[in-house]
């Protein structure tokens, strides 16, 4: 049985694919086999943040609906073998999600893969609630902003009552909160919430804290998760959030304003 | 941290903190709305209703609360009267 995460925030723009890449490649390299399917049906995303854009022959949806078998639309990664991608289709609505023609797919996954990452759409409209529906825990993506912080809390309640664990009252779905775009500099200012803070309003666990960083932008230029990107602090950071995932007890790091050096302050950089 | 700040030059709330309040406050109001019976807005309407025959009364001037106690649910109703 493979274990279904799915990467939610509600908000747009806060790093859900860049946390499903990073993610899904973090576990596929530390062994375990795993596909990232996208679930934001009309605008498919994944695809071109994993490089494999143009290699997308058939879709999530092309599967669901009968026209093609799981193993056409499944993307081999170049990179990890552990690795696959299926693809969002870039054409249909997402009412071509079902919940029956969901689970089939997951089913199917369940039988060959460890981990199932679902990388939601924003909002929480049908894609999200689709995406959400079967996981068995949740990677809630947040940043340290007002709107962000207020619809996690929103997708948390929907986690907690329309998932298929609430609705038919299982255990319920394992929630991670998960900090990108953090900005020690601006905490220690005053002009951003606090890591606490925003664990004291949501009162999930803390899964990991990527801080705001260029190598995101760089990443996704080339197609390259930036969890590759080892010498970065935001690859480092995914690294631990991918060990804490596994079990690992890591500490959480990059949250303090890094102290410039002398030789730094008289050369720069 | 610059000389200024130990000096006390502004004593207005960081923007960090008005953040961290006002979320508090609607991230609570959002949750008891999602863990509230259904039929509570349609109670809110009905009461509003009663109200207004007698007194004319803005929307927000009244509110309903459901607080859980353990062994039973109080319905808190506040009504402002306008002067």
């Amino acid at each position: 049985m493979a274990t279904i995460i799915v990467v939610t925030s509600g908000k747009g723009g806060v790093g859900k694919t860049t946390t499903s890449a990073a993610v899904s490649m973090g576990l596929a390299m530390a062994g375990h086999k795993t596909v990232v399917i996208d679930f934001d049906i009309g605008l498919r995303n994944l695809d071109i943040i994993m490089n494999c854009e143009r290699r997308v022959v058939f879709d999530f949806v092309n599967v669901i609906q009968g026209d093609a078998v799981l193993n056409q639309a499944l993307i081999k990664d170049k990179r990890c073998e552990n690795l696959y991608i299926l693809p969002a289709s870039q054409t249909r609505d997402k009412d071509a999600l079902t919940k029956e023609g969901v689970k089939n797919i997951l089913d199917q996954l369940s039988a060959d893969f460890e981990y199932i990452i679902c990388d939601s759409p924003a909002g929480i409209e049908h894609g999200a609630q689709m995406a959400l529906y079967f996981a068995d825990s949740a990677i809630v993506v947040t940043n340290p902003e007002v709107s962000s912080v207020r619809d996690s809390d929103r997708i948390l309640g929907i986690l907690q009552s329309k998932s298929y664990r609430a609705e038919n009252n299982q255990a319920p779905v394992k929630e991670h909160l998960l900090i990108t775009r953090f900005d020690p500099v601006r905490v220690d200012r005053g002009e951003m919430l606090s890591i606490a803070d925003i664990e004291d309003i949501l009162a999930v666990p803390l899964l990991g804290v990527i801080p705001e960083s260029q190598a995101v932008l760089n990443a996704s230029n080339s197609g390259n998760p930036v969890i590759l990107d080892e010498k970065s602090d935001a690859g480092q950071a995914y690294k631990d959030t991918v060990g804490r995932l596994l079990g690992e007890e890591l500490p959480h790091r990059f949250l303090e304003v890094q102290k410039k050096g002398l030789l730094k302050r008289v050369f720069g950089g | 941290m610059s000389i200024f700040d130990i000096f006390g030059k502004d004593k207005e709330p960081k923007s960090a903190s008005i953040a961290k309040e006002r979320l508090k406050v609607i991230v609570a109001h959002e949750r008891r709305a999602r863990n509230a019976p259904e039929y509570l807005p349609a109670l809110q309407r009905d009461i509003l209703d009663v109200i207004r025959k007698y007194v004319q009364i803005d929307q927000d001037q009244l509110q309903i609360d459901l607080n859980d106690d353990g062994n039973c649910s109080i319905l808190e109703v506040n009504v402002n009267l306008p002067k």
